[in-house]
């Protein structure tokens, strides 16, 4: 009798410790979608400024024609590769970003554009949509760390295998520029 | 950061029990001096214990607000400022984004407040948006977004209230027995017998010291979550120089905040008490000094993890407890600092400080009602909320101008 017990009391335990590991995980998985969702939020929000930024500056810069062509193609591409994975979108990105960066360095050669309010209240906005999304990135692969090490540590790591938890893509940034987001909107 | 949020959860329900125990003491020390009952002074202080702490709950970032005059502001009241706390926003993960504040104070501070990560609002003062750059001003959000994410704005609210009141109840203990002293000692003799002189004795003392004891249990805490939230906004930002630049130009500033008081100092991100006209430096006892903060920040070479804060921290208190426990720092990866963005040297670039200013100062006249002319001579003027008449003379070129009526 008393055996049984303590075999009863073993499985109850047992049961809980899954129970709590296994919503640690799920809670770190949901974490990490969020933080996925966030970034598409602010990506999103930098596919919506470019016209708007294309449109202010196009009266300033007669001569710069290709590059803000350049600047749009980028955008069309980007918003193209969005659902694409993360690998695909990431690549997109860096492409609108480089443009982006192109046009932004000419802008130095027009002052009468860099006084301009509408022009100023734009560029806030983009610096802080590139903030944004480093930071969004950031805590997405802060998130995508913690569950990784969830799954893949002792002893959460048996309750991952069996309840097939997957582990999560970092979204990586290759170019060293591209790591300087804030630099790329003012200059 | 799960493991730094439940213990802070544990000490701050140790550090409420401890100053409500020590108001419940003084109640009852209090109640036998003067009630000659101290059941009666204990229920007393019972009941006033939980409507403080009911009023704290609930209300105690509107009555900080409202102490220190802070205006809610909304993104186009002033853009940057309003982006770079959603900025932090995201940085630290958090769910709702915080109510913007804006004191209109000439002074340096900023300081968040709130019940929870779901109630919260930051307030910074107009001379720190003047003051601050882009970085600059982002760090010092980070960190008070740190003490929401930590939750150290609820203990701040909780235990500002309760050391308001025992502050409150010695100070009235303390005159009561010196005036009944001197009325001929009446209560003493009248008291259930000998154990009476030593219980006035006891509650004389400890009136005297409550305040101090409530101060010190306070100030312990505050002073260890200071440099919990500078480690969590280095991560945040990836770049500690932001807020030891910050912390550099606050410690400059010779100007007090005019809506601050004892028991709403330790949620400003530095002592809003400083002697007057004197530079910022170390006096304080809520906040760690500002120097050493500010070192510790810049030498945090390797990264801006809360790895790196803690060895940072470390190096400079030999032998010094960590600031984290193992438990916070394990599972962390390596963080990097990010390249700085060059200081806005040309125009367009960042606004600087003349612009800063303007764009402050356009906000605080907007906030206060004030209507905007622009005279044909280019002047502008600003028409006062309870302005009566129909027209003003332009004070540069003498044109009378139209006032729209309101």
């Amino acid at each position: 009798m008393v055996a049984l017990y303590v075999v009863l009391g073993i499985i109850v335990v047992l049961l809980l410790w899954f129970v709590i590991i296994y919503n640690g995980l799920v809670r770190l998985r949901n974490q990490m979608q969020n933080a996925w969702a966030q970034i598409d939020v602010q990506l999103k929000r930098r596919h919506d400024l470019i016209p708007n930024l294309v449109e202010t500056v196009k009266g300033y810069m007669q001569h710069e024609r290709e590059t803000l062509e350049a600047v749009t193609n980028a955008r069309n591409l980007a918003q193209q590769a969005i659902g694409r994975g993360v690998g695909a979108q990431s690549q997109a990105e860096q492409g609108l970003t480089g443009a982006l960066s192109r046009l932004l360095a000419v802008v130095e050669n027009y002052p009468d554009l860099k006084a301009n309010q509408n022009f100023l209240a734009l560029q806030e906005e983009l610096t802080s949509t590139e903030n944004k999304i480093s930071f969004s990135r950031q805590y997405y692969n802060d998130s995508v760390l913690g569950l990784n090490n969830k799954v893949q540590m002792f002893p959460s790591n048996f309750v991952a295998n069996m309840t097939n938890f997957k582990l999560g893509e970092f979204f990586e940034v290759e170019a060293p520029a591209e790591r300087e987001a804030p630099k790329v909107s003012f200059t | 950061m799960w493991e730094q949020v439940r213990s802070n959860r544990i000490r701050s329900v140790v550090l409420v029990g401890m100053m409500a125990a020590l108001l419940l003491v003084v109640g009852y020390l209090l109640g036998e001096a003067f009630l000659g009952n101290p059941i009666g002074g204990l229920i007393i202080a019972l009941a006033i214990l939980l409507v403080l702490n009911l009023v704290a709950f609930f209300q105690g970032d509107n009555i900080m607000l409202a102490i220190s005059g802070a205006r809610k502001i909304t993104r186009d009241d002033h853009p940057r400022l309003y982006n770079i706390v959603e900025e932090m926003k995201i940085a630290s993960g958090l769910e709702r984004m915080p109510d913007v504040y804006i004191i209109d104070d000439p002074a340096m501070n900023a300081f968040a407040t709130g019940r929870d990560a779901n109630h919260a609002s930051v307030a910074v003062t107009a001379g720190l948006l003047q003051a601050l750059n882009r970085d600059e001003l982002q760090g010092v959000v980070g960190h008070e977004i740190a003490h929401i994410k930590n939750r150290d704005v609820l203990l701040m609210s909780l235990c500002g209230v309760l050391l308001g009141a025992i502050v409150i109840l010695a100070w009235y203990g303390s005159r009561m027995m010196l005036f009944g002293g001197m009325a001929g000692g009446r209560r003493s003799s009248r008291g259930g017998g000998g154990g009476g002189g030593i219980i006035i004795i006891v509650a004389i003392v400890l009136a005297i010291l409550a305040p101090i004891l409530a101060q010190l249990i306070y100030f312990a805490i505050s002073r260890k979550r200071e440099y919990m939230a500078d480690a969590s906004s280095a991560l945040y930002t990836r770049y500690p120089e932001g807020l030891a630049s910050a912390l550099e130009k606050l410690a400059g500033s010779k100007i007090q905040v005019k809506g601050a008081n004892q028991a709403t100092a330790p949620a400003y991100i530095i002592n809003p008490f400083r002697e007057k006209g004197r530079a910022a430096a170390d006096l304080t006892s809520t906040h760690p000094p500002i120097s050493e903060r500010i070192r510790i920040l810049r030498s945090m070479a390797g990264g801006a993890s809360l790895v790196d804060y803690d060895h940072a921290y470390r190096s400079i208190h030999k032998g010094g407890k960590p600031v984290f426990s193992a438990a916070t720092l394990a599972g962390t990866g390596a963080v990097g600092i990010r390249a700085a963005v060059p200081e806005a040297a040309p125009a367009g670039r960042e606004p600087g400080k003349a612009e800063r200013t303007r764009e402050v100062s356009d906000l605080m006249w907007r906030m206060n009602k004030y209507d905007t002319l622009t005279c044909e001579c280019g002047t502008k003027l600003k028409i006062p909320p309870d302005f009566k008449r129909s027209n003003v003379k332009c004070p540069h070129c003498g044109r009378i101008n139209n006032v729209k009526q309101r």
